[in-house]
C-alpha cells in the first residue's frame, strides 16, 4: 500500500490550483471551452458579463463556480450543488408517472413570458441571484405548465445557462486539451481526436522509461500527452526537418513540473542521422524554446492584466511564440522567476545514448506531410521489436507506406485502423446517441520493427 | 516487459537470454507467448525451432526451423499480451483499453482500483500506466481466476505493480484501506451499480471512475446511481476499423502480394494524386478498403468524476 507518494506525484499531479497555474474553464457544462492562466488581474467574459478569475486561485480542481451579478459587477462564487435541487435530470429520474401533455397547443409567437429585460434588469439590481431569476422566468411564463415534463427541464436548463451560468474548473490534461482543440481550432492539431491519440500511445507502448521519438506537426500535444505519461522518466525526442523546429505551444497548457519539463528535448532529423556529429550542445536558440512555469508558485512572465476577450487561446502560427496571451498585449513582470524550459535541444550525451540504444517508441503526428518519407530516415534509429504508430488524416499515403514497409521488409504486425467513437446521452426514457458525432478521427499505421541481418 | 529492470529495456544492445518471454509472431493473427528455455524447443506448422538457436540473437529476429521456415521473435507489449494471452473471460481489446487509460487519466505515479481482473488484458495496460511508482489493485471473485491472472503477472514482470485479491465487490465494495486514496476506479461488472458507491468513497476528490457494460440497461442504471455523487457523466462506444491494401499494377494486370484470386476487370481505381496516368506505365499504385470482417460491439464505457467527496 502507498501511502507514502513520493513529492514528485503531488507535484505532477496537483489537484488544486495555485497562482500562475494554467486551467480549463468548462462554461455552461460543455458548452464553451477556454484555457486560461490563473492571476490577480486574470478575467472571464461570459456573455456581457466580465468576471475576475481570483477566486478560483486556490481551489481544487472540479470546483464549480455560478456568475452571480452583485450589487456592483459580476463575480464568481463557488457554487456546491445540492443534488437534491440543483440537479435537473434527477427530477426527470424520479417521476416515472405516466406523461398526458404534448405540444400539440403551444404556438411560439414570442408572446409567452411576461417579464421584460427592463424587470429582469431591475430584479439584478436588487440583488436578485441568477437561480432567483430563472424562477421569476417560469412563475411569468404563461405556458410553462402546458410544456412537458422534459420540455419542462429543457426550458429551466436554457434560462439558467443564460442568467446563471456555471463554470467548472477543470484540470488541463492531455484528454481535455485535445478535446478543447478538437472542439475550436481543429486545423491546428491536424484534426487528431482523442481516441486518435490515445491508441497512438497505446500501439507505440508509451511508458516510463522509455525513449520516445515523436515527430510532433501537431503543435506540441502529442509531445504533451507523451511526456504525461513518461511521467518524468525516460525521454520524448521531439524531432523536425530541417532547421526550425515545429511549434509546441501546447505543452504550456499541461502545468508539467520541472522533472516532467526537463525530459522533453529536441533535436533536428540531421543531427539524430548523422554517424559522427558534436552540435549536440547548441548554444543560444532561446527564441523557439518554450518556457513552462514550474508548478509550484512563480510569476508569469507575461503576466498582465488580461482584458476582457483574452482568456480565448489565441494561437498565431505567425508568432513563435504563441500562447494564451495576445502579442500585443504582453508586458514584461519585473520579477521575472527562473522557469523550466520544455524543449530544450538535446545534450550531446543525450543524443549519444539514443544512437546506442535506439528509441523504444516512434509516433508520428504530421498530418501534411508523406508518411513513408519520414518513416523511412525514422524507423532506422528505433530499437528492433520496437512499436510505432503513424497518424494521418488520408488513407492514402498510410497505404503506400505499409506496402513499402513490406517490401522493404523493415517491419511486422502491420496494420492501418480507424477509430470510430460515439458519445450517448443517457438520460431516463431518453437515452439515444448523441445527435452530433465527429465524422473522422483519421487513420494510424502501427507496426513493429524487424531486424534482418542487412539492418544495422 | 515493462522497464522496472534497466538491463531489460528496450535496446539496440539486447538480446534474447535463456527465461526471457518472447512472442514467437507466426502471422499477424496467430502468435503465442512462449518462455525461452535452453533445451526446449518449438514445434509448429513451419518446422521445429530450437530455443538455443533464439539466445543470443536481438528481438525482432526472424529465426528458422529445421525446414526452412521462419517466425519473428518479438519483445513482449500489453498489447502483443492481449492478443496471445489466454482468455478465461471475455476480455477487453486495445480500442477500449487505449481509452480508458486515456480518459481514466493515468499516469505514473496512480493508484487505481479494478474489478473484475477477469483475464487480466486491462490490467496488463493499467500497469504500464502507473509504472514505476504507482500502483493497480484488481479483484476478482473468482478464486481460480485470481491465481491464474497472478501467475500471469508474474509471466510478463509486472507482479510487482499489480496486486490481486479475491473479493466479492459488488457484494462487499473495495476494502475499506483504500478510503480516498484512489485516483482512478475500473468496474467491469454485471452489476455495477451495487459497487458505485463504494468506488466513491475510494476516489479522491476529482477521481474518474469508469464503469464498462455490453448493456444498455446497465448503462442506464449505473447513470441514475453515479449522478448522486458524480459529475461529468458521460458513455462512449469506441470501434477500430481495419484496412487491408493491395497493389494494382498501371500495366491492367494484378500484383499479387501472397494471395491467388482470380484477375478482376481491367478497370484501375486509381486513388486522387496517388501516381500520374501518362508518366510512368508500369508503377503500382496501392489501395486500401475496409477490411470485410468488422467487431460490431464490445461495450459502452461510461466515465465520471466524483463530486461530492463522501
Amino acid at each position: 500500500m502507498s501511502e507514502t507518494r513520493p513529492q514528485s506525484d503531488l507535484i505532477q499531479n496537483p489537484r488544486v490550483t495555485s497562482e500562475g497555474c494554467s486551467v480549463l474553464l468548462d462554461i455552461n457544462d460543455g458548452d464553451r471551452l477556454v484555457f486560461a492562466r490563473l492571476s490577480a488581474g486574470s478575467t472571464l467574459k461570459i456573455g456581457n458579463k466580465t468576471c475576475s478569475l481570483q477566486p478560483l486561485i486556490g481551489c481544487p480542481f472540479g470546483s464549480l463556480f455560478q456568475v452571480e451579478s452583485g450589487k456592483e459587477r459580476p463575480y464568481l462564487s463557488r457554487f456546491v450543488p445540492n443534488s437534491e435541487e440543483d440537479n435537473v435530470e434527477d427530477e426527470g429520474g424520479c417521476q416515472l408517472q405516466e406523461e398526458s401533455r404534448d405540444n400539440r397547443a403551444i404556438i411560439d409567437n414570442n408572446q409567452a413570458q411576461s417579464l421584460t429585460g427592463e424587470d429582469i434588469d431591475a430584479m439584478r439590481r436588487q440583488g436578485a441571484t441568477g437561480n432567483e431569476i430563472v424562477e421569476a422566468l417560469i412563475a411569468n411564463s404563461a405556458t410553462f405548465e402546458k410544456k412537458t415534463q422534459f420540455s419542462q427541464e429543457k426550458y429551466r436548463l436554457k434560462k439558467q445557462k443564460k442568467y446563471a451560468p456555471r463554470v467548472l474548473l477543470r484540470r488541463p490534461f492531455s484528454r481535455s486539451i485535445c478535446e478543447a482543440y478538437l472542439k475550436k481550432y481543429p486545423a491546428r492539431i491536424g484534426f487528431l481526436r482523442v481516441d486518435a491519440l490515445s491508441l497512438l500511445l497505446s500501439m507505440a507502448n508509451v511508458t516510463a522509461n522509455s525513449d520516445v521519438l515523436v515527430v510532433d506537426m501537431v503543435g506540441g500535444l502529442l509531445t504533451g500527452a507523451v511526456a504525461e505519461r513518461l511521467g518524468g522518466t525516460g525521454s520524448v525526442c521531439n524531432t523536425y526537418l530541417g532547421g526550425t523546429p515545429y511549434p509546441m505551444e501546447i505543452i504550456r497548457m499541461f502545468n508539467f513540473s520541472n522533472e516532467i519539463c526537463e525530459r522533453i528535448l529536441r533535436c533536428s532529423l540531421n543531427d539524430l542521422c548523422s554517424a559522427q556529429n558534436g552540435t549536440g550542445e547548441q548554444v543560444g536558440q532561446q527564441e523557439d524554446v518554450f518556457t513552462v512555469e514550474s508548478h509550484s508558485n512563480c510569476f508569469l512572465q507575461e503576466q498582465t492584466s488580461l482584458s476582457v476577450g483574452m482568456e480565448e487561446v489565441h494561437l498565431s502560427s505567425e508568432s513563435g511564440v504563441a500562447g494564451l496571451v495576445r502579442e500585443n498585449e504582453l508586458s514584461t513582470v519585473s520579477k521575472t522567476h527562473k522557469a523550466r524550459k520544455a524543449g530544450g535541444n538535446a545534450p550531446k550525451e543525450a543524443i549519444q545514448l539514443w544512437k546506442e540504444n535506439g528509441f523504444s517508441s516512434l509516433i508520428v503526428a504530421a498530418p501534411e506531410q508523406d508518411a513513408w518519407s519520414l518513416v523511412k530516415d525514422l524507423l532506422p534509429l528505433l530499437s528492433y521489436s520496437a512499436s510505432f504508430a503513424i497518424y494521418h488524416q488520408y488513407l492514402q499515403p498510410l497505404a503506400t507506406c505499409m506496402r513499402n514497409l513490406q517490401l522493404e521488409k523493415m517491419a511486422i504486425g502491420l496494420q492501418i485502423s480507424e477509430p470510430w467513437l460515439r458519445e450517448y446521452q443517457v438520460l431516463p426514457s431518453r437515452t439515444h446517441p448523441c445527435m452530433q458525432m465527429s465524422g473522422s478521427g483519421g487513420y494510424i499505421l502501427s507496426g513493429i520493427r524487424t531486424y534482418t541481418s542487412q539492418s544495422s | 516487459m515493462l522497464l522496472l529492470d534497466p538491463s531489460k529495456k528496450m535496446s539496440f544492445n539486447r538480446c534474447i537470454r535463456d527465461g526471457d518471454l518472447v512472442i514467437v509472431y507466426e502471422r499477424h493473427d496467430t502468435m503465442k507467448a512462449v518462455k525461452v528455455c535452453e533445451n526446449s524447443v518449438l514445434q509448429n506448422r513451419f518446422g521445429v525451432f530450437k530455443h538455443s538457436d533464439w539466445i543470443g540473437k536481438p528481438f525482432g529476429s526472424k529465426v528458422f526451423s529445421n525446414k526452412g521456415g521462419f517466425v519473428y521473435l518479438l519483445a513482449p507489449t500489453p498489447e502483443l499480451w492481449t492478443l496471445v494471452l489466454s482468455h478465461r473471460t471475455q476480455i477487453l481489446y486495445i480500442a477500449d483499453i487505449s481509452f480508458v487509460i486515456m480518459y481514466l487519466e493515468i499516469v505514473p505515479g496512480c493508484l487505481v482500483l479494478e474489478s473484475g481482473t477477469g483475464s487480466g488484458s486491462l490490467t496488463t495496460s493499467l500497469a504500464r500506466a502507473v509504472a514505476p511508482t504507482g500502483h493497480v489493485y484488481t479483484f476478482d471473485f473468482h478464486e481460480q481466476r485470481a491465481a491464474s491472472a497472478r501467475e500471469d503477472f508474474e509471466r510478463t514482470g509486472i507482479n510487482t505493480l499489480v496486486t490481486v485479491g479475491v473479493r466479492d465487490i459488488q457484494g462487499e465494495g473495495f476494502p475499506d484501506e483504500f478510503f480516498g486514496l484512489a485516483d482512478s476506479v475500473f468496474l467491469d461488472l454485471p452489476q455495477p451499480w451495487l459497487a458505485i458507491p463504494s468506488a466513491g468513497k475510494m476516489l479522491k476528490q476529482d477521481g474518474i471512475l469508469c464503469s464498462f457494460s455490453p448493456c444498455i440497461e446497465q448503462v442506464q442504471r449505473s447513470c441514475e446511481t453515479l449522478r448522486s455523487n458524480f459529475t461529468d457523466i458521460r458513455t462512449f462506444e469506441i470501434l477500430l476499423r481495419t484496412y487491408e491494401i493491395r497493389e494494382w499494377k498501371m500495366d491492367c494486370s494484378k500484383v499479387d502480394d501472397d494471395r491467388s484470386v482470380a484477375s478482376p476487370p481491367c478497370k484501375r481505381r486509381q486513388p486522387s494524386g496517388e501516381g500520374s496516368m501518362g508518366d510512368n506505365p508500369s508503377s503500382p499504385a496501392v489501395m486500401a478498403r475496409p477490411s470485410a470482417e468488422a467487431r460490431g460491439h464490445t461495450g459502452y464505457l461510461t466515465f465520471a468524476r466524483l463530486e461530492h467527496v463522501s
